[in-house]
């Protein structure tokens, strides 16, 4: 249990400095800011004024202190000051807990822009990790169990393969054979059905993508696991007891050789994360990844801000998660 | 008919490299009941043996020819169904390390009732019972509470007997045991050993032990095979073997151990020269003939061997079993008795070393009072964690002490790092390590480490200059100059150590630290590194720290003793005084303890409770008190021992007075 | 002793960059085989005249041609370098060249043997000259990776206490990102050019191996070699770099092949994205943005640069592998 805390409290810093990180990396210039927030067809006076409005002359640990300040809800949103004549409003107000400010690519606050487009993203991120991990498993759990098999070579080659092809090739590659091709499968997945396609088609290219690569390379760790527990004495003396070999793999092999992969497995929802951003761009998926993508290339500070918050919140709970489950499964550690 | 019968056994492995054949043709029969030992040096095809027995060779290794069978039943050929009906129920093996047989996830609990519900069908509650019953039958304490435990909760000593216990559940008819002692303390092997003895008497086992320690097969064999390069050379009731060895190698091996009451002034060790062949090695004729001082051209290179008579129940195969006289006495050595005692080279003081390990202290050495004499040997006795090797980091410099002094040549580095040391002292001050495999980098060639020490001592500056100084070292190791070309992993272990000795003295050190230097190396070449040490050492006058837990090579070598339990000296003085009463309670035990190669002596048996505690938060008493056999009272557990002189320079730690412990009978006496 | 089976292949293979958290097993076991014999140089004296002690093991490079994947992956690697390399002198067209008369009919003919992109330029030019792009900016980038990797890992290896938390620290940040996502707002805010994809990708792989080496050092250090050099009284930066770098080779080779791969991924990715060099610059992953509105009618365009960049990728990882499993097999 206080281990427990510690790691909660060590990964809390750790957001917080790699939240500084993208402030530091997006707001390092003051310039920048002000003219990215009046967008580029403002006045230099304009751009002079909200410079002193906003305090940008301000050390950038200041600067991030407020915008800290603006996300906890304690101090009130600078921009939505109706002083500035930016019409940047929120119906939540100005100062609430969760206010990522105002997203000047979709002229809305990021919340109104953020959470659909989430949920839209979580929706095709566990549809792939329902398809990798049981996928994943059973392919390096019998390539494992007998390495240097002929299942053994075929997997290993298969997935090596599989993670030679990057996510954009990938989805090239198969709307060519799919949708050019065959005609079998839209190639865009908006996610509504004016199109004809039911939602469930539009899905079978985006998961097929992401679960792709993924697939490839937990199967390799599972396989790897799996093998060099194969090889340890331990198995060795359950043979040696007179145990069946189904007996040997399920009771003594599973539980040793799920270990290491299993924090691999949690950690594959960060690479996802990274995934969907090339996958929702093959597919013009309406998800969060083409929306931090297109953020970052409009300058849209607030919402790339936002985004990345979100994602490192993702990864750094599914990282605890790991941390969890490897003492539960390991009695060495606990 | 005989319990196991190994007829021409043929096993091959497939490699990269081609086919290498692990055991070309071994035969051998163990009856009923019987207790066999097999003594071998690593790579001679012992382990091989067993897994073929178990017909668990792996997916390269397979049985070429022969046969192997056991109470009636071909195991060669039979099917898995079969083996595995024989497998952990008829034989059941105790494994080398017991760390790594059981299965790190599952509770000891699981592990044991796995093997009568697999081979006796029996329910969950009576497999608990049979579990918790042959647990208490190892004598480990409160049985119910280690079933709920994990093997990382468990001690060393504790999980090799689980290990035997999962052994024993079945009631095998025969009992293999692989090394099960290696790399325990010696009291805890002791203890191991005893348990066998014990449990075979009640479940009627046969036993099938083997060793590479000679003095631990003839304590627990009546038959005793030695095997050398995949073949049987020599099988003979235990009594014979050692009294009439009438095979080159097993006489090798037993001159290659120093006797107990033997020591360097009064016999000399006789290494077997090369070494051990590499498994499927290439031969005509005998294996051993290459380092055999009785190989005949013409006689031993012709074809194989066979087994010959040698004497009742006795074969050997040697062609000239006959022809090797009487069992030579090895002579005196040349280095004569030990030197006068010099003066004092290292004055250690109320030496401590406390690690802090969060709240808990660790007190790895707790003012240790001793002196070491110029040009003599000082060795260090202890079992695991009694700092013996934090006193060896302090004493080089790569450590500092937490109080107390040190005092070498004039000045006390106890609180001295290797930094604040001048280039005179770092070099006076050199070590030998235990690992042979770690002590040499594996990406320079061999001879580098010993240039760059002669450079960095100032011993030499020009390159050509170096040359000859390294070739000159290796020459004083013995070894061919050609050899500092070569990377480590070309080399032998004792090759490996004898290059360690030669960067040790490139800068002409004053002390040498050797922390058990031949531990990790096989019996028929540590001889011949200690030889090599004690006449270097010698011939310099170099005063040598020695570190061993090996009583017998202690008592051979050294001139002074030193006995260390949780970072406590118990007992210190001339090794003479020290193997003779009064001991220490702990030498007693110890001594007690050592497994000796001869089945004529006789051992006064004591054997310690438990294990040894942990070094965390000592108590104010005798360190030794919760495990003394000769334990006073209270007064053990709450006032420290007084040190009390026995004889001149004899000290021993101990409430017990002098008296008492000088009216102990001696432990060892010849039958 | 022969051991049961063979032992598991590609354990440290299976690692890839920016995925370290599952590292330590494989890590562990590279490690030990690392030991157990570091296998990556060639013993360069009279080895007749030696005494082994085991069956001589040559160098992992010369034992290279004994693996048939890693010679198939070698070979992939070398077609487009040798291509790369040739690219000036090659009859092919400039690669930014239009030929407008080939636009109606972009397919592939006798002068454009695999077609043209949708601006009329040459489609096999196209790849050679972006094989180039990917064939320096990539090993480059993991070679700078490197550099500042291996020092931070020995850094934090050799000192631990304090180095070690602030060390680890700064890579557990950038590593909790996910990567693209790093790599997006990194070029988007300081702007794609083939010195910015270098820095991005040496920020976002250096923790990666610094944790790797780190990894390697902390296991190494232990040994008694470093001892021994100690006791010599050598410097720390002579430990780090003379005793300790040489012997983390082994893995770290594996590992530098696997990271050459990603690399192409993430190079192909942000091209792909619109973050890669800027036009007209050939590159590989911008070559199929380009071309992916079209691909209903010409999907040529943008399946050739998927080939040639699936190929490429495939030929690091093929090699890494069997590396790999050259390094446990003996």
């Amino acid at each position: 249990m206080r281990y427990l805390f510690r790691r909660a409290v060590e990964l809390l810093a750790t957001l917080l400095l790699a939240s500084f990180l993208v402030f530091v990396v997006t707001e390092f210039s003051p310039g920048n800011v002000a003219r990215k927030t009046l967008g580029a067809f403002a006045l230099q006076e304009q751009v002079d004024l909200l410079y002193q409005r906003l305090h940008l002359n301000d050390p950038l640990l200041v600067r991030y202190g407020r915008w800290l300040g603006v996300l906890t809800g304690v101090i009130a949103d600078p921009l939505q000051d109706p002083a500035l004549k930016l019409d940047f409003k929120d119906p939540r107000g100005d100062r609430y807990f969760g206010n990522f400010g105002y997203s000047t690519l979709y002229k809305a606050p990021v919340n109104d822009v953020l959470w659909d487009r989430l949920g839209n993203t979580a929706l095709l991120a566990g549809l792939a990790f329902a398809v990798i991990v049981p996928l994943s498993l059973v392919l390096g759990i019998l390539a494992g169990m007998r390495a240097g098999s002929r299942l053994d070579r075929i997997v290993s080659t298969a997935s090596i393969v599989m993670t030679s092809v990057p996510e954009f090739a990938s989805g090239v590659i198969l709307a060519a054979i799919f949708v050019v091709g065959l005609g079998w499968l839209p190639g865009t997945s908006p996610l509504d059905t004016e199109s004809g396609w039911s939602i469930a088609s539009q899905l079978v290219l985006p998961v097929t993508v992401l679960a792709l690569y993924d697939a490839g390379y937990v199967a390799r760790m599972v396989r790897s696991s799996m093998a060099e527990v194969m090889a340890k004495p331990y198995i060795r003396t359950a043979v040696l007891k007179g145990l069946n070999f189904r007996t040997v793999i399920l009771r003594h092999a599973l539980r040793n050789a799920m270990i290491a992969p299993f924090t691999v497995i949690l950690l594959q929802v960060n690479w996802l994360i990274g995934g969907v951003v090339v996958t929702e761009m093959v597919f013009a998926y309406p998800g969060f990844g083409r929306m931090l993508l297109d953020a970052s290339l409009f300058g849209d500070i607030s919402l790339i801000e936002a985004a990345t918050l979100i994602a490192l919140l993702v990864a750094v709970t599914t990282q605890l998660l790991s941390d969890l489950g490897y003492r539960l499964l390991n009695p060495q550690v606990r | 008919m005989s319990l196991l019968s190994i007829r021409n056994l043929r096993v091959e492995y497939r490699t990269a490299a081609g086919v290498s054949v692990a055991l070309p043709d071994f035969s051998l029969d163990i009856q009923e009941g019987e207790r066999f030992g097999l003594v071998g040096e690593s790579g001679c095809g012992k382990s091989t043996l067993i897994m073929a027995i178990m017909g668990y060779l792996g997916r390269n290794g397979a049985i070429a020819a022969g046969s192997i069978h056991f109470d009636g039943q071909d195991l060669t050929h039979a099917s898995e169904q079969t083996l595995r009906g024989v497998r952990g129920s008829k034989i059941a093996i105790v494994y080398q390390e017991p760390a790594t047989a059981l299965n790190p996830t599952l509770t000891i609990g699981r592990q044991l009732m796995e093997v009568p519900i697999t081979h006796a069908g029996a329910g969950t509650a009576q497999a608990r019972r049979l579990a918790e019953q042959v647990l208490a039958d190892v004598h480990l304490p409160d049985p119910a509470s280690v079933m709920a435990r994990y093997p990382n909760q468990l001690s060393g000593g504790q999980k090799q007997r689980v290990v035997i216990a999962m052994a024993l559940l079945a009631s095998p008819k025969l009992l293999l045991l692989d090394e099960p002692t290696t790399g325990l303390d010696v009291t805890v092997e002791a203890a191991v050993l005893d348990l066998v003895a014990e449990l075979r008497e009640k479940y009627r086992t046969a036993l099938f032990y083997i060793s590479h320690n000679l003095g631990v097969i003839a304590r627990v064999a009546d038959r005793i095979g030695v095997m050398y390069a995949g073949e049987l050379v020599e099988d003979a009731a235990a009594t014979a073997l050692f009294a009439d060895p009438r095979h080159p190698y097993t006489r090798g091996l037993l001159g290659a151990i120093p006797r107990l009451g033997s020591d360097k002034g009064s016999a000399t060790l006789s290494p077997i020269p090369g070494n051990v062949p590499s498994p499927g090695a290439p031969r005509i004729g005998c294996a051993f003939a290459p380092r055999c001082d009785f190989a005949e051209p013409g006689a031993c290179d012709q074809g194989p061997i066979r087994m010959y008579h040698a004497g009742p129940a006795h074969l050997a195969r040697c062609v000239r079993f006959d022809q090797l006289g009487g069992v030579r006495r090895p002579p005196p050595s040349q280095a004569g008795a030990a030197p006068a005692a010099g003066a004092a080279v290292l004055e250690v003081d109320g030496l401590s070393k406390v690690f802090a390990l969060g709240r808990a202290r660790l007190v790895a050495n707790d003012q240790l009072r001793f002196t070491a004499s110029a040009g003599r040997v000082l060795a260090i006795v202890g079992e695991s964690g009694s700092g013996k090797s934090t006193f060896a980091r302090i004493l080089c410099g790569l450590d500092t002490a937490s109080g107390g002094s040190l005092r070498f040549a004039g000045a006390d580095l106890a609180a001295t790092r290797l930094r604040g040391r001048s280039q005179e002292q770092v070099a006076a001050i050199q070590m030998v390590f235990q690992n042979p495999d770690g002590t040499l980098n594996p990406a320079h060639s061999v001879g580098w480490p010993i240039g760059r020490a002669l450079r960095k001592f100032g011993v030499s500056r020009r390159g050509a200059e170096t040359e000859a100084r390294v070739k000159a070292l290796l020459e004083l190791v013995r070894l061919p100059a050609h050899l500092r070309h070569a990377l480590p992993r070309q080399l032998s272990g004792g090759q490996k150590q004898r290059i360690a000795i030669a960067r040790a003295f490139a800068g002409n050190p004053t002390l040498l630290i050797a922390d058990e230097p031949v531990s990790a190396l096989d019996v028929s070449v540590q001889a011949a590194v200690i030889n090599l040490l004690l006449s270097i050492q010698a011939e310099g006058r170099t005063s040598m720290v020695f570190i061993s837990h090996d009583l017998a090579l202690v008592r051979y070598l050294a001139d002074e003793v030193v006995v260390l339990y949780l970072g406590k000296v118990m007992e210190s003085g001339k090794v003479a005084a020290l193997f003779a009463p009064p001991y220490h309670p702990y030498t007693e035990a110890l001594l007690s303890a050592v497994p000796i190669p001869d089945p004529t002596v006789k051992q006064v048996r004591i054997r310690l409770e438990g294990e040894i505690p942990s070094p965390l938060n000592p108590g104010p008493g005798c360190r030794f008190a919760g495990r003394c056999p000769r334990k006073l009272g209270p007064v053990c557990d709450s006032d420290p021992p007084p040190v009390q002189e026995a004889s001149p320079g004899h000290l021993i730690a101990c409430h017990i007075p002098l008296a008492t412990l000088a009216a102990v009978p001696p432990v060892f006496a010849q039958a | 002793m022969p051991s049961e089976a063979v032992l598991p292949a590609g354990s440290a293979a299976a690692d890839p960059p920016g995925n370290t958290a599952g590292a330590d097993p494989a890590l562990r076991s590279a490690i030990a085989d690392q030991l157990g014999r570091p296998a990556s140089v060639e013993y360069s004296g009279r080895p007749a005249l030696v005494e082994y002690s085991g069956r001589p093991a040559p160098g992992l490079l010369r034992r290279l041609p004994s693996s048939r994947v890693a010679m198939v992956g070698l070979g992939l690697i070398l077609f487009w370098t040798v291509l790369a390399v040739l690219a000036p002198v090659l009859p092919i067209a400039p690669p930014n060249a239009q030929d407008f008369a080939a636009m109606g009919h972009p397919g592939s003919s006798a002068r454009h043997w695999l077609g043209v992109d949708t601006l009329g330029r040459d489609m096999l030019s196209r790849l050679i000259w972006g094989g180039r792009t990917v064939l320096m900016v990539a090993p480059l980038a993991v070679v700078v990776a490197y550099a500042v990797g291996a020092a931070l890992g020995l850094l934090a290896g050799y000192y631990r206490g304090w180095v070690d938390t602030v060390i680890s620290r700064a890579c557990d940040v950038i590593l909790s990102f996910p990567l693209v996502v790093l790599y997006v707002i990194l070029i988007a805010n300081i702007g794609p050019s083939m010195l910015n994809i270098v820095l991005a990708v040496v920020l976002a792989s250096a923790p990666g191996i610094a944790r790797i080496v780190r990894g390697l050092v902390l296991s190494l250090a232990g040994h008694e070699f470093v001892a021994a050099a100690h006791l010599r009284r050598e410097s720390d930066l002579y430990v780090m770099l003379v005793e300790l770098l040489p012997n983390c080779r082994g893995p770290l080779i594996t590992d530098f092949c696997l990271r050459l791969g990603f690399t192409t991924i993430t190079i192909g990715t942000l091209g792909f994205l619109g973050l890669g060099l800027p036009p007209p610059t050939p590159d590989w992953g911008g070559m199929v943005q380009q071309a992916t509105a079209m691909i209903t009618v010409w999907p040529h365009m943008a399946l050739y640069p998927c080939f040639a960049i699936v190929s490429l990728i495939l030929g690091f990882n093929l090699l890494a592998d069997g590396l790999s499993e050259l390094a446990l097999s003996d």
